[in-house]
């Protein structure tokens, strides 16, 4: 049905297709390290490589009920619904940042419960809907 | 059943297409705007932030989907060596080049006020730029390597690669923790996206997607001029 050419060609698109594959799956699997965002708390209590004072970045939940804010300091805690982390930090977070949302805190460990950060970024949710949609779920929910 | 391959009628079609096409874009553009600017309300938590994602997500989708289109046809051409395919792929790319740009850089207006950063090396946004980068590379092969057989060779490699980064874009999401968010739409899943806000999104998808065929359209022409000066200096 095809001729000796097209079905030559076909094999070197397959072999080279599969090869590219493999290099790739292969090239990601030694970067596994730096494709990784952020480190869960988890993470942070079941390895034993991590360093501190180095920086790194952390993720996971705002704790319900868990931000408290003194004069210049904030102090909340990321929490996977497993482990915890304290993170205190100085400074202005974004407008996102709030209780029960994603938040990922660059800084250094202090020990495995406690993470100095320096910089906070928020993680938003794959959720999109308008204010009024929002407080008719709560409702709902209550 | 010949009349449809025949190149001069191609030529002929394409032409009477675009002209239809360049009636609809501009207004179902505008539409769009309105649409997402001012009727579409404010998301719960990010306010009006959310309007940037009516010109972001369709922008990344098109850059995706013609980098696919590309691929396909690439690989097409290179095991049945149709020639004709090669003018299509050469048409497509600097559209989705240019939709892969306004995609990052309004990622990155959108990630400014909620994030609280203009960029992050994450799975997403670097498998995104990375894309970029196969975008230009192709457009180069193509230009500076002048024999077709050899170009036609670089440009299936280059695309093979660049179809392996996209499923990474897809699926970066899901495999690594990543700053991006995972995708609200999903055509087997379920849509986390309000009503409300897909209208818009709707839109401005079809005014893009008409945008992307009338560019490419007009690529598709000057290509085929191209070719037919160069066989007309060989005479």
């Amino acid at each position: 049905m095809l001729n000796i050419k097209t079905k030559n060609r076909l094999s070197i698109f397959i072999a080279i297709s599969a090869l590219s594959i493999i290099i790739i799956i292969f090239i990601l699997k030694t970067l596994e390290d730096n494709v990784l965002y952020f480190y869960s708390p988890t993470d942070v209590e079941e390895s034993n490589k991590m360093v501190f004072g180095d920086t790194i970045k952390v993720g996971g939940m705002v704790k319900n009920g868990s931000i408290k804010t003194n004069e210049n300091e904030i102090k909340f805690i990321i929490t996977d619904y497993k482990n915890e982390i304290i993170v205190s930090y100085k400074g202005t977070v974004p407008a996102l940042f709030a209780e029960g949302k994603g938040v990922v805190a660059e800084g250094s460990l202090q020990d495995k419960k406690f993470f100095l950060a320096k910089r906070i970024l928020a993680k938003h949710d794959e959720n999109y809907m308008p204010p009024e949609i929002k407080e008719s779920l709560e409702k709902n929910a209550k | 059943m010949i009349k449809f391959l025949n190149p001069s009628y191609i030529f002929y079609l394409t032409g009477k297409i675009l002209n239809f096409i360049k009636i609809f874009v501009i207004p179902i553009i505008i539409i769009g705007v309105i649409f997402s600017l001012f009727i579409s309300p404010k998301d719960y938590i990010q306010g009006d932030a959310v309007r940037i994602m009516y010109v972001h997500v369709p922008s990344a989708w098109i850059s995706l989907s013609c980098f696919a289109l590309i691929s396909f046809l690439c690989v097409i051409n290179f095991i049945f060596k149709i020639k004709s395919i090669s003018l299509i792929y050469k048409s497509l790319a600097p559209i989705g080049l240019t939709f892969n740009f306004i995609a990052i850089f309004t990622g990155s207006l959108w990630g400014e006020p909620t994030w609280g950063t203009w960029w992050a090396w994450d799975a997403r946004l670097t498998s995104m730029l990375i894309l970029i980068f196969f975008y230009i590379i192709f457009i180069l092969s193509y230009k500076f390597i002048t024999n077709p057989e050899r170009s036609s060779k670089i440009c299936t490699l280059i695309s093979v690669l660049g179809l392996i980064n996209l499923v990474i874009i897809k699926y970066s999401v899901n495999w690594w923790p990543t700053l991006h968010q995972p995708s609200s739409i999903n055509l087997a899943g379920e849509t986390t996206v309000h009503f409300s806000m897909l209208i818009p999104l709707g839109i401005m998808l079809f005014g893009f997607l008409l945008y992307t065929a009338l560019i490419f359209l007009m690529k598709y022409r000057i290509e085929t001029i191209r070719v037919k000066k160069k066989s007309l200096k060989k005479l």
